[in-house]
């Protein structure tokens, strides 16, 4: 067993401990903090596997930015314990099954058909250089492209977030606050 | 050495994980979350499948090579500015229906 499959194991059994509980907590800020532990956990996963530029923006900017956005929301709404809804006995008759059936399936054919192809340990140019030359000669359009969604998507952000106009018939655009 | 069918099966789990949670979670914000859970489980299949292509040299077929982390950083990009708007949106309709619980937002028109 080497030192990379340990390494391996270790950042997955954080990622899927902390995907489930996102599934089982039900304060948002426990789901957000579970959330970041699972993409922290990614980092190690991308290092692993030789992509450190793709690991340093994971954590810089989904367990940085992102998060702190989603938690800021949560923050900023006071959102409290969500309440469960009643499941249907449909769905747990034959939802649970199903799933366990496919996973096993999916899991046993991704294990028995990939043969010993292997994923190298370190060696790969996932290095900020390599990347950044293929994003500004390869990729220049997608990434022109790209500022502009972001352009647009702080605008329409702006302009959904900002306190409405209050209406004069009292309704409940202008009635929080 | 670790095989490619390992991270695609994490990928998958993860993914998996994302979708449970837009399905029986019932807090916006929480689904919210899930989407980017499954954002993620996508970007790990990525980046495993860059390392694997670079591996078994792919970009000898006049690929270009490490594509993958660089869709990646696209997906990242995208997720960002989903995430900005999707959150002013629940901005939104808090304002208007002072509810987080999706059923309780099942109406298109107040």
């Amino acid at each position: 067993m080497s030192i990379h499959l340990i390494l391996f194991l270790a950042f997955g059994a954080v990622c899927v401990a902390g995907a489930v509980n996102l599934l089982a907590q039900t304060h948002p800020i426990s789901s957000a903090l579970s959330l970041i532990a699972v993409m922290a956990a990614l980092a190690g996963e991308y290092l692993l596997l030789g992509a450190e530029f793709v690991a340093a923006v994971q954590v810089i900017v989904y367990a940085g930015a992102i998060m702190v956005l989603f938690v800021f929301t949560i923050m900023l709404l006071n959102a409290g314990e969500e309440e469960r809804a009643k499941g249907s006995r449909v769905a747990t008759l034959f939802g649970i099954p199903g799933v366990l059936l496919g996973s096993i399936l999916v899991a046993w054919v991704l294990l028995r058909h990939s043969g010993t192809e292997a994923v190298a340990a370190g060696g790969l140019p996932g290095d900020p250089k390599t990347i950044g030359q293929l994003l500004f000669h390869e990729f220049l359009l997608p990434f022109e492209i790209t500022s502009v969604l972001i352009l647009i998507a702080i605008m329409g952000a702006v302009v959904l977030a900002s306190k409405p106009p209050t209406s004069p018939a009292g309704g409940p655009a202008g009635k929080v606050d | 050495m670790v095989p490619l069918s390992y991270y695609l099966v994490l990928s998958g789990v993860l993914f998996a994980c994302g979708v449970t949670g837009f399905l029986i979670k019932r807090n916006i914000i929480t689904i919210f979350m899930s989407i980017e859970l499954m954002l993620n489980g996508v970007n790990l299949s990525f980046v495993a499948f860059a390392a694997h292509w670079h591996a078994v040299g792919g970009e000898l077929a006049g690929l270009v090579p490490l594509s993958g982390q660089v869709f990646v950083f696209f997906v990242m990009v995208v997720a960002a500015a989903e995430t900005a708007v999707g959150l002013a949106i629940i901005i939104a309709v808090y304002r208007n229906r002072e509810t987080l619980n999706v059923d309780q937002v099942n109406l298109l028109k107040l």
